[in-house]
């Protein structure tokens, strides 16, 4: 058991290493089956480990080494397998299996396809570093490594100029939020004198609700999980990641690394319950990206960035969860979010697959009839997004929406409004690539054709748990069977007794009206936008507002007009007057002096020895003499 | 006292023939003085009770080297006499940057306090027994080693000898 | 020093001092007085052998063989050194019919 962990992390290594030095050795299709094999495996460990820790409530604590051990500051290479850590392995490793299958179709035809299952394998083995790790510092190493791995990802198409700037784009803006963290991480330590997750937990337990430091702390994290999770302002790099092969979108940009952020704040749970502050701020902070995310997604056109807002709402909604104090919604709900919107992806994928690499939504049309295995499963994601019952979103947003409206009528309504957004831009979405009347384009393409089974198979599995994996938590009216809530309550037990949770069943009717109400208003939304998106052909008529959400509310422009021009210029004035001028003119001024001294001292250098003898003599008598006074 | 006397004695003879060694103008009595030189320090030796050394002194200074030197000094035709010399500048600043360090030498050695253990004329570690257990005991590798300095060295000189372009 | 010296009423250490001293600078003005290469040869051995003295002198009064050790494994190398040193100077003599050590002044910028 306790080797397990380190088999885990080893897998993938080993083979990004194979992949990675054996680049051309290897035939496509063996690099494809060995990079999913090792997933395989792992995901094989990860059901016996999470058998473990779901049987027994226990964490298993693996140590490898001492990494740094300086002073008081002691940093064990330490893996914890406890049932957070155990559930993220489950989705790490079942969703990035599917998506390697998937992934041997995609990319049959790119000749770096090698490098490409050698850099999925490496973002595994970071990101499984993430989350088995016992403290903060190992867990900032997987941190930056997958930001890596998703750097290179985006950038996978170099030879494309706007590739290599997306990949830039997502790198720096995580550099931000990776500020937060290391400022959080500093605080940490002077404060509590360690960085070990649980010793950190136990000590702060101890403090008062409220305490300023754990605040700035919290705060400092919870900038780095804006960075990592796409927040405002912090999220216009991720409908750019897009840049990258579509199932790098779904496994780093939907399923996993965008949700590190959450679990972040979910490991550290203890320390947000007592900063109420810093919960508000996440709250505001969530819902104003779930809403402006949706709003933008709306009227985008590019079937891959509207999954992308998409992506960017629901982290929203996940953070506004946190927010109201419910750390289980949203782990649940980021579990169901994986399997959903990696399909979503993987379907998009395949649809842009059949129409050769076209991601232009009004260019498309009609492909319900000539792509039915595909069709029928992006319904499957769009309706489990959606919330729509009984599949696997209406459980989780219920249980959110729950804590929504026992926090406040307001919140509860924002929330609905959240989902009924994502509701609009799903269906548009459905509604015009596979509904609307063929579009010239299609009727043009006479190419356009069904993924191979390779590319479906993994997409039906995904499809499969988007159905049923709500059912583990089934809301109260029905069942008293709250198996996930059961599952997480050791994780937030210490953070639910220092602060009375608001997780309380709600009473009847409410929940009805809960349930009821927003299926209403998703029902009359599909049939609306059904409606709208189906017969009218006008779509990109946007005026006033909606154009406003067309240009992504100008975020792209604002950070330009204030961040980047002003660096620029900076730079520019350093670059020309201080460097240029000042600096440069000093250091070749003490090259062009040495020269002129070397130039004069070198006549010393006669060729006489006996000159040199002297001066030696003479030297050494200088140095006794120095030997005897001094 | 007479050991004292006897190392003035030797002392006396040595600075004075090491003296002489730079008067002379011949290369050859500057040789032969020299030799005069290291006898005198292999009666030092003995008197330090340092009989090996003293041996192997004689016989490597003023058996080999010496007879070396003299050699040379033939080969090339060097035994004529003073053909240059320094200016008398450069002789008086070095005799006085000499007398310095030696004042200086003085100077800073009696500062260095040394512990003294044994009486140096019944010390037994300069005889050649005892000197040659320590030396095949512990220095055993340096002193191999010191045999293939010694081939190489006369690798060397053969090289440096020959008449051909090297 | 001098009560453990007047324990043994013999030669001070210090005596071996200072003509060791003695005799090194007299070995340092004949390499900065001279200007035929043999004979700064010369001096040099005369310095080496000032140096030899005093080792074996500190040896004696230590009861420390290892001085005397050094001093065996200096004459080697000064043997050899002897060997390499005066043929360079018979081929340096070969090649420019002089051993005077200011014609000898190629090495330089």
């Amino acid at each position: 058991m306790q080797l397990l962990p380190i088999l885990l992390i080893v897998f993938p290594l080993l083979g990004f290493l194979l992949l990675g030095l054996t680049q051309k050795l290897m035939s496509k299709s063996t690099a494809g089956i060995l990079a999913s094999s090792v997933i395989f495996i792992n995901l094989v460990i990860a059901t016996v480990l999470f058998n473990f820790v779901s049987s027994n409530n226990e964490t298993l604590t693996t140590f490898l080494f001492n990494w740094i051990n300086v002073g008081s500051l002691n940093i064990p290479f330490e893996f914890v397998v406890d049932r957070l850590s155990a559930l993220m392995l489950l989705i790490i490793n079942g969703v990035g299996l599917m998506i390697h299958i998937y992934s041997i179709g995609y990319m049959k035809e790119d000749e770096a396809n090698n490098r490409f299952f050698s850099y999925l394998n490496l973002f595994v083995f970071f990101m499984l570093i993430l989350v088995l790790s016992s403290n903060y510092l190992v867990l900032f190493i997987g941190w930056e490594g997958v930001g890596l791995s998703s750097y290179l990802l985006i950038g996978f198409w170099f030879k494309d100029h706007a590739n290599n700037d997306a990949a830039k784009k997502a790198f720096i803006y995580n550099r931000i939020g990776d500020l937060g963290f290391l400022i959080a991480m500093f605080l940490l330590y002077t404060n509590f004198h360690s960085l070990t997750i649980s010793e950190i937990a136990a000590k702060a337990s101890t403090l008062e609700i409220g305490n300023p430091t754990l605040m700035v702390i919290t705060l400092c994290l919870f900038v780095g999980a804006t960075g990592k999770s796409a927040q405002i302002p912090l999220f216009t790099w991720l409908p750019d990641a897009m840049a990258g092969p579509t199932p790098v979108s779904a496994l780093i940009h939907a399923a996993t690394m965008v949700t590190a952020g959450i679990y972040l704040i979910a490991r550290s749970s203890v320390l947000f319950v007592l900063s109420p502050i810093t919960l508000n701020i996440i709250l505001i902070i969530g819902t104003t990206t779930a809403i402006v995310a949706g709003l933008i997604a709306i009227y985008q056109n590019d079937i891959k960035k509207i999954l992308a807002y998409s992506t960017v709402s629901q982290l929203g909604f996940l953070f506004m969860a946190v927010g109201l104090g419910s750390f289980t919604g949203a782990m649940f709900h980021l579990f169901t979010h994986a399997f959903f919107k990696a399909l979503l992806f993987l379907a998009a994928g395949s649809v842009i697959h059949a129409l050769n690499n076209e991601q232009d939504i009004r260019k498309m049309g009609g492909l319900s009839k000539k792509i039915p295995a595909t069709f029928a499963l992006f319904v499957i994601g769009t309706i489990a997004i959606s919330g729509l019952p009984p599949f696997a979103g209406f459980f989780s947003k219920e249980l959110i929406l729950g804590v929504a409206y026992e926090h406040s009528l307001t919140m509860g309504l924002v929330a609905t409004l959240v989902s009924l957004l994502t509701s609009i831009y799903m269906f548009r979405l459905l509604f015009v690539v596979f509904l609307k009347p063929e579009s010239d384009a299609v009727k043009a393409n006479h190419h356009v054709h069904e993924s191979p089974k390779t590319m479906l198979l993994p997409m039906s599995i995904l499809a499969f748990f988007s159905m049923v994996v709500g059912f583990i938590n089934i809301p109260a009216l029905f069942s008293e069977n709250h198996q996930f809530e059961n599952y997480l309550a050791p994780i937030f037990e210490i953070s639910h007794k220092l602060v009375p949770s608001h997780e309380t069943i709600p009473n009847v009717t409410e929940e009805w009206s809960i349930l009821l109400l927003p299926l209403l208003v998703i029902v009359s939304i599909i049939l609306f936008s059904y409606k709208r998106f189906v017969n009218e052909k006008a779509l990109q008529s946007a005026s006033g507002l909606t154009s406003l959400m067309a240009d992504k509310f100008y975020f792209d422009e604002i950070y330009d007009f204030i961040i980047v021009k002003p660096s620029i210029f900076i730079s520019n004035f350093f670059r020309t007057i201080v460097d240029q001028t000042i600096l440069n003119s000093f250091i070749d001024s003490i090259g062009s002096s040495t020269l002129l001294i070397g130039n004069y001292v070198r006549r010393l250098q006669s060729g006489n020895t006996g000159l040199y003898l002297l001066l030696m003599v003479f030297s050494i008598i200088t140095v006794l003499f120095l030997n005897i006074i001094l | 006292m007479f050991s004292t006397y006897l190392f003035i004695f030797l002392s006396a003879v040595a600075i004075f023939s090491a003296i002489n060694v730079l008067l002379s103008k011949n290369p050859i009595h500057s040789v032969l003085y020299m030799t005069l030189t290291f006898f005198t320090l292999a009666g030092h030796y003995i008197l330090l009770n340092a009989q090996f050394l003293a041996v192997v002194h004689v016989i490597v200074y003023a058996g080999a080297i010496m007879v070396l030197f003299l050699f040379t000094v033939m080969l090339l035709n060097l035994n004529k006499e003073g053909q240059f010399s320094k200016t008398n500048l450069m002789k008086f600043i070095a005799g006085i940057a000499g007398g310095l360090l030696f004042l200086l030498l003085i100077g800073s050695l009696k500062s260095f306090d040394v512990a003294v253990v044994s009486n140096p004329e019944l010390t037994q570690i300069g005889l050649v027994k005892n000197l040659g257990t320590i030396l095949y005991r512990d220095y055993l590798l340096p002193f191999e080693l010191s045999s293939i300095l010694f081939l190489s060295a006369m690798v060397g000189a053969v090289m440096l000898g020959k008449k051909d372009k090297i | 020093m001098e009560t453990t010296m007047s324990q043994f009423q013999t030669v001070p250490l210090q005596y071996y001092i200072i003509f060791c001293s003695a005799l090194f600078s007299i070995g340092v003005v004949g390499v900065l007085s001279k200007r035929n290469a043999l004979v700064i040869f010369m001096s040099v051995e005369l310095m080496l052998n000032s140096a030899n003295l005093l080792l074996t002198a500190f040896s004696a009064y230590r009861n420390d063989p290892a001085g005397q050790i050094f001093v065996f494994f200096i004459m080697v190398v000064a043997a050899a050194e002897v060997a390499i040193g005066l043929g360079l100077l018979v081929v340096v003599f070969r090649s420019t019919k002089t051993i005077d050590i200011q014609v000898l002044n190629k090495l330089k910028w």
